[in-house]
């Protein structure tokens, strides 16, 4: 597949990535009370590779990003993330991993006193040292990714559900992280304003090459990731051709009672004879 | 509803204490580490302080004002009226001026800061300020904290001289008698001691009301529901706390400056 250079592409941190996974799970258990979550799921997480992760609804696919980030604690196992264990890091030192990680939560999670250009801004602001005029540059162009530019003076109340979506991506990508973590960017939404979110996901993936973990209840989303490419010459997503797919850095997971009950592509989930999947893909 | 052991609610109630003192601690720690997020404390100390200038002005002047009531009919029949200007000064400056604002500024800011916290706990706003590299700790609790003891100090003293305007307008306009002699004997009784004691508490009420107001707000679990609860439990909590440390306070300070 070649794809040829588009204005918005810059050098990222793809180029000089070690060859490390960007995330590790090894053996993670977690229970809340009495109620055990995750029961030993490992995986790895590629770098580049963007891996959706299926389950029924409580069957901890959220609280997978939440523990890749740190926000969560597992009781047992081990997480690396580009390269360091955050297992049990503190939360001061998990800090300056964060920097290097996105995530989008399940309902955009966007500070509602702040203006959408003071939220997709917010890190900027935080490190403190960067100058206004470059803040502003950097806003213009996240909020041009998702194709918001008009909103940076709204507040997050008056703004839409897909748009509130794509107001989070873009103060997520604007440090342009090495791994984003999506937590049902598309739920809820209609399916076009689906589709959108979808494309910008698939122009992440295909521009800035970022390694990702995506959750997802709609299958549909994840396998137009894994059936498309960014084309960066017409700006658009586009399907690809048959024998192309295995050339996309896409993975599945499907999780069930705590457990990975499937970690392939996108042929071997089609091809699994797993009683349950074949439901659920159906 | 829901039964739960002895041993689990125990449990439960020690853990919240533990974390309860965990970010009471932080949040004063956090004094000396950077950054310092002060135009949050600048926005806090608007919302706290001018927001409750009214109601704690108008809580300590009406209060001083009765106080001046029910104080001259006892005083009058030992004919005793002239030191109700004592009285008045002595009960509003070491008691009811910071007692009143703490409750006033319980009742009005550990519920918005218990329901504006508990609100972006249940949208994420709290785990998303984490994930873009924000300790909440430093960013919510360390400026309110701050405002609310440094705002609540400057209430209680604006609020100490209402209710003593307050006690004057009933010696004046309702008892008839001499407000030169009401304000010279305020004057003269207050001491170093009754004024450290009366200004030693809002220090302590600030402290109360904002790190419990932003514990229960950062524990609200259960949606809007959640934050509904944690919002009545935080004013409950805070307004019980200051009762009860007004007196371990007074004591304390009783014995210390030797009154």
């Amino acid at each position: 597949m070649s794809i040829p250079t588009l204005p918005i592409e810059r050098p990222t941190l793809a180029d000089q990535r070690p060859p490390t996974d960007a995330v590790v799970f090894d053996k993670v258990e977690l229970a809340f009370e009495q109620n055990t979550v995750l029961d030993g799921i490992s995986f790895r997480l590629a770098h580049g590779e963007t891996k959706a992760i299926f389950g029924v609804a409580g069957s901890g696919k959220s609280t997978i990003l939440k523990l890749a980030l740190g926000l969560l604690k597992p009781d047992a196992g081990r997480i690396v993330v580009l390269g360091e264990d955050i297992t049990r890091m503190k939360e001061d030192q998990l800090f300056d991993l964060r920097r290097r990680v996105g995530i989008v939560f399940q309902e955009s999670a966007l500070f509602d006193s702040l203006t959408v250009r003071e939220n997709v801004a917010y890190r900027l602001m935080e490190e403190g040292d960067i100058p206004e005029e470059e803040i502003e540059d950097r806003v213009r162009e996240a909020l041009s990714f998702v194709e918001l530019e008009r909103t940076v003076d709204l507040y997050p109340s008056e703004l839409s559900g897909g748009m509130r979506r794509r107001v989070a991506i873009a103060r997520t990508i604007i440090t342009h992280p090495e791994v984003l973590l999506y937590d049902s960017p598309t739920g809820g939404l209609d399916p076009v304003t689906s589709n959108t979110i979808i494309e910008l996901l698939v122009k992440q993936r295909d521009v800035y090459k970022t390694s990702s973990l995506l959750v997802t209840h709609r299958l549909q989303d994840a396998f137009t990731m894994g059936t498309h490419y960014f084309d960066r010459r017409e700006n658009k997503m586009k399907p690809l051709p048959p024998d192309s797919r295995a050339e996309v850095p896409m993975g599945f997971l499907v999780l069930r009672d705590g457990h990975i009950i499937f970690d392939g592509d996108l042929k071997e989930l089609r091809d699994t004879q797993d009683p349950y999947i074949r439901e659920y893909i159906s | 509803m829901e039964l739960i052991s002895p041993t689990d609610f125990v449990k439960s109630k020690v853990q919240s204490v533990q974390e309860y003192a965990l970010l009471a601690v932080r949040s004063v720690g956090n004094l000396f580490n950077r950054p310092l997020y002060v135009a949050d404390i600048v926005q806090q100390a608007d919302l706290i302080g001018f927001g409750s200038l009214r109601i704690v002005l108008a809580a300590v002047f009406f209060t001083g004002a009765a106080l001046a009531l029910n104080s001259a009919s006892s005083l009058q029949r030992f004919g005793a009226m002239t030191v109700i200007g004592q009285l008045v000064s002595v009960g509003i400056v070491r008691e009811l001026g910071p007692v009143l604002a703490g409750l006033v500024v319980a009742g009005r800011n550990a519920s918005g800061m218990a329901s504006e916290l508990g609100s972006m706990i249940v949208t994420e706003q709290v785990d998303a300020m984490r994930a873009l590299g924000t300790d909440p700790m430093k960013k919510l609790v360390t400026p309110r904290v701050i405002a609310t003891i440094v705002m609540l100090f400057f209430l209680t003293i604006l609020g100490d001289f209402m209710g003593l305007f307050g006690g004057a307008f009933v010696v004046s306009l309702v008892l008839r008698l001499d407000t030169h002699q009401y304000w010279s004997s305020t004057w003269q009784t207050l001491e170093f001691s009754d004024v450290f004691t009366g200004l030693a508490k809002p220090v302590v009420f600030g402290f109360i009301i904002a790190t419990i107001g932003c514990y229960y707000g950062l524990s609200t679990k259960g949606g809007t529901q959640g934050v509904g609860r944690a919002t009545t439990e935080a004013v409950v909590a805070s307004m019980i706390l200051i009762i009860a440390v007004d007196v371990f306070i007074t004591r304390l300070l009783m014995i210390t400056l030797g009154t």
